[in-house]
């Protein structure tokens, strides 16, 4: 019958829907509660400043290698395009805009994505698979306030700080492929890039950019972590999640960014 | 070890006799029912067994004392404070006079065995460092790992970690610890080592237990009182030797581990003939 | 992992990264140079600005002093009016001369000042009187197209 799976079809539709947005809600009200939470994690710091270890500090060798390959191959790309042209002047505002505007964030964020929320995830996981957190949660120390919220914190003050390492670690990159390698002017590679790259347009937006995206990245992963399954398929299936919706996420939101902030710039 | 100054040990510790009562409770998610009508007393001092078949909704028991589930209908008094009438600060109070071992003992992974001890002491407590080492170092002494306490809880066997684990539930010096599963997966060794522990750290520390079990010998031979669950009821109970002796169909399937009795060995299904009918 | 030894490392990647941000603002953007720096606005009209954007460097004798700020049109006169914002330090004479310039063949589009003699100063908000439009390439080429038609017949 036809009609029939048609129906079927749409309710399904419509149950996906549904669940998705519960799912929404719930994370809405987890986003609150650790909010509410927080101060608590303020007042002892050594617990932010241990998770900023474990997110920022151990993502630095990940970030900064990455920033210097794809300066490097942004350099040696863009040379082969503006070569053509004869604007191979441009080449250090090339570099520095990508880098400055989208690259940063966004690569550092997909990055840190992978290597520090997947972390995150699967510590707080764990943590609740082997009742740890109902432990506490007995002990009358709440797990948000202890676990969750400083989680949270270390991964939006270690994020922006990382973005600007790997956009740094690129123009670097890119000054030696295009400078030292191929042998640019100095002066030029580095003139006409302050000349083109606005502190308030390009800085700051990009800053914003990846403190957003810290934000982002470190409530999937407390979420997705405080929200598993207690056994080790949920744990593994929920680091999986944070990792894809940490991904689509910042693409998504780069890109609502990126209409609002360089609306009319060049237009 | 009259020590770990708590600003709620006034409240408790005084008048009512029974450290725990339950009265009429239910409980249930959705449209699953777990506990139908549970009654039961732990007199203050004493070390109480639940036990029961797997799943059978002890650990449920447990969870409903320490106010992690609210009951459908019931009393729970702890202490003489109606458990599911505690708004969340009052809750945490009383938790600080709990302590609870879990099943596998849950001991922080990233912490050391000492830290793990003194996680409640720092967490509720303002005492200097020097003075949580002493006391973290006199739990640890009395489960006999204080020379372990550097090491990390992977690096410790399973009856260990359940002797940390116990160490730090008593972190507090609580009036109540409650011990979910305290055998699973013990060597015998093992598993006598924390039955002593438990019923010495009952009678020093003067605290009242309740051992979820359904390790049957073990219980008999270290606690005061038994209660047999089953099906979300408490179908039997009793101290050691009354239990030795019963009659009760339950009772004996329970200590002989027979495979069929009242805890039937078929789960509930159609009679075999029409099963096969239909099947051709 | 001690307390000390995570402190140190927290410490040393906050400082790194705070310098990657401070080097992003000074040696890669242009904080420094111009937004940040106190100034004042100069407006000059043209009659076609093509090519020239908000935030485009004007230059006197190639050295940047000022960014472009708004660009818009005006309706009665159909000219483009450019205002700019120039660096607090550099001073321009009355009949300094603006004019819209491509740097290279098909590089940025600025505006180059070229200041002349008198004595009186451009103060804040004042006009550029003189201006010199955009060249654009197509009407270049149909001049030249045109002169060489009405000089062919000389010949």
């Amino acid at each position: 019958m036809p009609a029939e799976r048609v129906v079927r079809g749409v309710r399904k539709v419509g149950a996906t829907t549904l669940a998705i947005l519960q799912r929404l809600g719930f994370a809405t009200r987890f986003f609150a509660a650790v909010v509410w939470h927080s101060p608590q994690a303020f007042r002892r710091l050594q617990l932010t400043l241990r998770e900023i270890y474990f997110a920022g500090v151990l993502s630095l060798v990940i970030i900064l290698v990455s920033g210097m390959f794809v300066g490097m191959v942004l350099a040696l790309q863009g040379y082969d395009v503006l070569n053509r042209y004869g604007a191979n002047d441009s080449l250090g505002i090339l570099v520095a805009l990508s880098l400055v505007r989208e690259l940063g964030p966004v690569v550092a964020g997909l990055l840190f994505a992978s290597r520090a929320g997947s972390a995150i995830t699967a510590e707080i996981g764990l943590m609740k698979a082997t009742d740890q957190l109902a432990a506490m949660e007995m002990m009358a120390v709440d797990p948000l306030a202890r676990v969750v919220a400083p989680r949270f914190w270390g991964g939006i003050v270690s994020m922006p700080l990382l973005a600007a390492l790997f956009s740094t670690l690129g123009v670097f990159g890119a000054w030696l492929v295009g400078v030292k390698l191929i042998g640019l002017d100095n002066g030029a590679f580095w003139g006409n890039m302050q000349a083109a790259v606005d502190f308030r347009e390009d800085i700051v937006n990009g800053f914003i950019k990846s403190v957003v995206f810290g934000v982002i990245v470190s409530l999937i992963a407390v979420f997705e972590g405080y929200d598993a399954k207690p056994t080790a398929e949920g744990v593994s299936s929920a680091t999986t999640r944070t990792v894809v919706e940490s991904a689509l996420t910042i693409l998504a939101a780069d890109f609502v960014l990126t209409v609002f902030m360089f609306r009319g710039v060049g237009v | 070890m009259k020590t770990a100054p708590s600003p709620a040990a006034a409240t408790f510790d005084t008048r009512c006799a029974n450290a725990v009562e339950l009265s009429g409770v239910t409980f249930g998610y959705d449209r699953r029912t777990i506990l139908k009508g549970i009654d039961m007393t732990i007199p203050r001092g004493k070390v109480v067994a639940i036990m029961g078949g797997s799943g059978c909704g002890k650990t449920t028991i447990l969870r409903l004392i320490g106010g992690s589930l609210r009951p459908r209908s019931g009393r729970i008094v702890v202490a003489g404070q109606s458990v599911p009438q505690l708004d969340r600060d009052g809750l945490y109070a009383l938790r600080r006079r709990i302590g609870m071992l879990f099943q596998f003992g849950a001991l922080f992974t990233d912490l050391t065995v000492f830290e793990n001890v003194a996680f409640p002491m720092r967490e509720h407590t303002d005492l200097p460092d020097e003075a949580i080492r002493d006391l973290v170092l006199m739990k640890l002494n009395a489960v006999g790992l204080r020379g372990a306490a550097q090491l990390k809880p992977a690096e410790l066997s399973g009856g260990m970690g359940r002797r940390v684990a116990l160490a730090r539930a008593v972190a507090l010096d609580p009036m109540l610890v409650m011990y979910d599963e305290p055998f699973a997966g013990l060597d015998p060794i093992s598993l006598g080592v924390v039955g002593q522990l438990i019923r010495r750290m009952n009678d020093a520390l003067g605290i009242t237990s309740i051992v979820v079990t359904h390790d049957v010998y073990e219980s008999l031979k270290i606690v005061d009182h038994l209660y047999f669950v089953s099906e979300g009821r408490i179908v039997a109970g009793g101290t050691p030797d009354e239990v030795r002796a019963s009659s009760d169909p339950f009772v004996r399937q329970f200590l002989d581990g027979a495979p069929d009795g009242p805890v039937p060995f078929h789960y509930a299904a159609r009679p075999l003939e029409q099963e096969f009918v239909r099947a051709r | 992992m001690n307390r000390a030894t995570i402190d140190l490392w927290v410490g040393v990647f906050v400082l790194i990264g705070i310098g990657a941000l401070i080097f992003l603002s000074l040696r890669v953007g242009n904080l420094l140079t111009t937004s940040n720096a106190p100034g004042y606005r100069l407006e000059a009209r043209f009659d076609n600005v093509a090519g020239l954007k908000p935030r485009a460097p004007v230059k006197a004798a190639g050295v940047v002093v000022g960014r472009v700020e708004r660009i818009v049109l005006d309706p009665q006169t159909y000219e483009a009016s450019v205002t700019m914002r120039i660096d607090q330090g550099f001073q321009f004479t009355r009949d300094t001369i603006a004019s819209v310039l491509t740097s290279g063949l098909l590089g940025e589009v600025y505006i180059g000042l070229d200041a002349g003699g008198d004595s009186q100063m451009l103060a804040d908000g004042g006009r550029i009187a003189k201006t010199q439009s955009a060249l654009v390439i197509e009407k270049l080429i149909g001049q030249f197209m045109l002169d060489r038609a009405s000089a062919a017949p000389d010949k």
